[in-house]
């Protein structure tokens, strides 16, 4: 079991290794994005049965729960990469970690955006400084300081390291920012799922949970390309990323 | 100060405390040969609260209310105003890597630059709150719970600073950056602080939003000194 965990992490840890089975497995994954993500979406957008007090105007659930869970998750991802990469320096992370940030940023403003849709019919208002919608937002500003630390260094291996450190202070201050704004002001209703129990309707419910799966999978589709185009831009000096190149260039 | 601890290495290792007092010492005693750098942050709160009545009008009632918010969010800018220079004049002249390569570890000397910062930049502001409470008709009561909750603040806040100084401080474009990296994080500590001082304002007891910034102080001082002496040896190493 050890043996095998050590050999993948050694396996993932090299770039070229790491190119070659995300390259396999990028179609894959973008078919299960899609199969996932249309049917969803469609169902849940059009033909999902409507929700007693709300109407249509709750559909906008299938796509901002999936955002909200991506933007929270992604950030915990970018911390659980920080520490691999202060730990044991290991180059892949400091490549995933940096692919993440932008990408978890565009969902968490998505979230956002899709919030304020559904809560100009629903509340009345495009905006509340509610705890949720406040630590949302906060949330989105630690991710733009993540990418502001990033672009400002330019050595590669500094920036990771550099923001290694900044999106694990982050993730130490994130529940306490959470906790701090929901005793400041909280409106938002609880989670209607948790992992025991939901409060809706299993039609519903299987729509969200493929539209979430569809989302989780277009996000992995997201970070790997970009992971991939950090790999080429910091290995172009290595000999494989040129004879790659090179190929490429011939084969047009 | 590097220098002499060096040297006592070789006899015998200085305690950690007397490697906390040396920085802070010479931090301090920099700080009083050059006042401008104590003086300015100070100018800046005094005159950012100054302007805010000439913006929202002389109205006794409205500067009441929004007095908490004025004087948490000037005190959260000066800070931040201020620590860009924290490692900057130590990183420039070599200084940094004198101390990181002395036997002390690295939190302690982080712990005695914040503190010593602390001691030159939110003491003074502190000290000159009363007045501005008092221009902005702030009632005593208020006045108090504003000095207690400034007193358990402002280090958090210059600890959270410090690690965006830290991070920036070989970059040439550090000031604005330290902004955008340290003011979502100090989004508890403005909470708690002007939340403590509106429940004065209203005399309910604010006990338990000071016991959050209590805790929040020590949960800074535990682990902001780590976070910061790892961005320093960072910073320096990719000089």
């Amino acid at each position: 079991m050890l043996q095998t965990l050590k050999r993948l992490y050694h396996q993932f840890g090299s770039p070229r290794y790491f190119y070659d089975i995300t390259g396999r497995m990028l179609p894959w994954l973008v078919a299960a994005a899609l199969l996932l993500l249309v049917p969803a979406l469609i169902y849940g957008l059009g033909f999902a049965p409507p929700e007693k007090y709300q109407g249509n105007s709750y559909r906008v659930i299938y796509i901002h729960v999936p955002a909200a869970s991506i933007a929270m998750s992604g950030y915990f991802m970018m911390a659980v990469a920080g520490v691999i990469v202060l730990v044991w320096r290991m180059k892949m992370a400091e490549m995933v970690a940096r692919a993440i940030a932008p990408i978890g940023a565009s969902f968490t403003f998505i979230c956002l955006v899709t919030g304020a849709i559904w809560g100009k019919p629903t509340w009345g208002t495009w905006w509340v400084w509610d705890a949720r919608l406040t630590s949302m937002l906060i949330l989105l500003f630690l991710y733009l300081g993540i990418m502001a630390l990033n672009a400002a260094i330019e050595q590669p291996q500094a920036a990771a390291r550099a923001t290694a450190v900044l999106s694990i202070v982050g993730a130490v201050n994130l529940p306490i920012i959470k906790y701090s704004v929901e005793w400041w002001n909280t409106l938002h209703q609880p989670a209607s799922i948790t992992m025991t129990s939901s409060a809706i309707d299993p039609e519903m419910l299987i729509t969200l949970l493929t539209s979430m799966a569809g989302f989780y999978c277009l996000f992995a589709v997201l970070v790997i390309m970009a992971t991939r185009c950090e790999i080429l831009r910091r290995e172009q000096r290595s000999r494989w990323v040129r004879s790659l190149v090179t190929e490429a260039v011939d084969g047009v | 100060m590097a220098n002499s601890v060096m040297s006592d290495h070789s006899s015998v290792e200085p305690s950690l405390w007397s490697g906390l007092t040396a920085v802070m010492k010479r931090d301090l005693l920099l700080a009083f040969r050059q006042r401008s750098d104590m003086v300015n942050p100070l100018f800046f709160f005094v005159m950012v609260i100054a302007l805010f009545p000439l913006g929202v009008g002389p109205e006794p009632a409205t500067l009441r209310m929004l007095a908490p918010g004025v004087i948490w969010i000037a005190a959260l800018l000066s800070t931040l105003l201020s620590v860009d220079s924290l490692f900057r004049q130590d990183f420039d002249d070599g200084s940094l890597e004198l101390v990181l390569l002395s036997p002390q570890p690295l939190f302690v000397v982080a712990l005695g630059k914040v503190l010593a910062h602390w001691l030159i930049t939110a003491v003074p502001l502190i000290c000159v709150t009363p007045v501005l409470g008092i221009m902005l008709f702030m009632d005593g009561n208020t006045l108090l719970a504003t000095l207690y909750s400034l007193l358990l603040g402002t280090p958090i806040l210059s600890m959270i600073s410090a690690i965006g100084a830290a991070l920036t401080v070989g970059l040439r474009k550090g000031g604005v950056l330290i902004a955008v990296i340290a003011l979502p994080l100090y989004v508890p500590v403005l909470i708690f602080g002007t939340s403590a001082v509106e429940a004065a304002a209203m005399t309910l007891p604010y006990v338990g939003q000071l016991a959050y910034l209590g805790a929040f102080l020590v949960l800074a001082l535990t682990f902001a000194p780590f976070a910061i002496g790892a961005a320093l040896r960072i910073s320096v190493n990719t000089r």
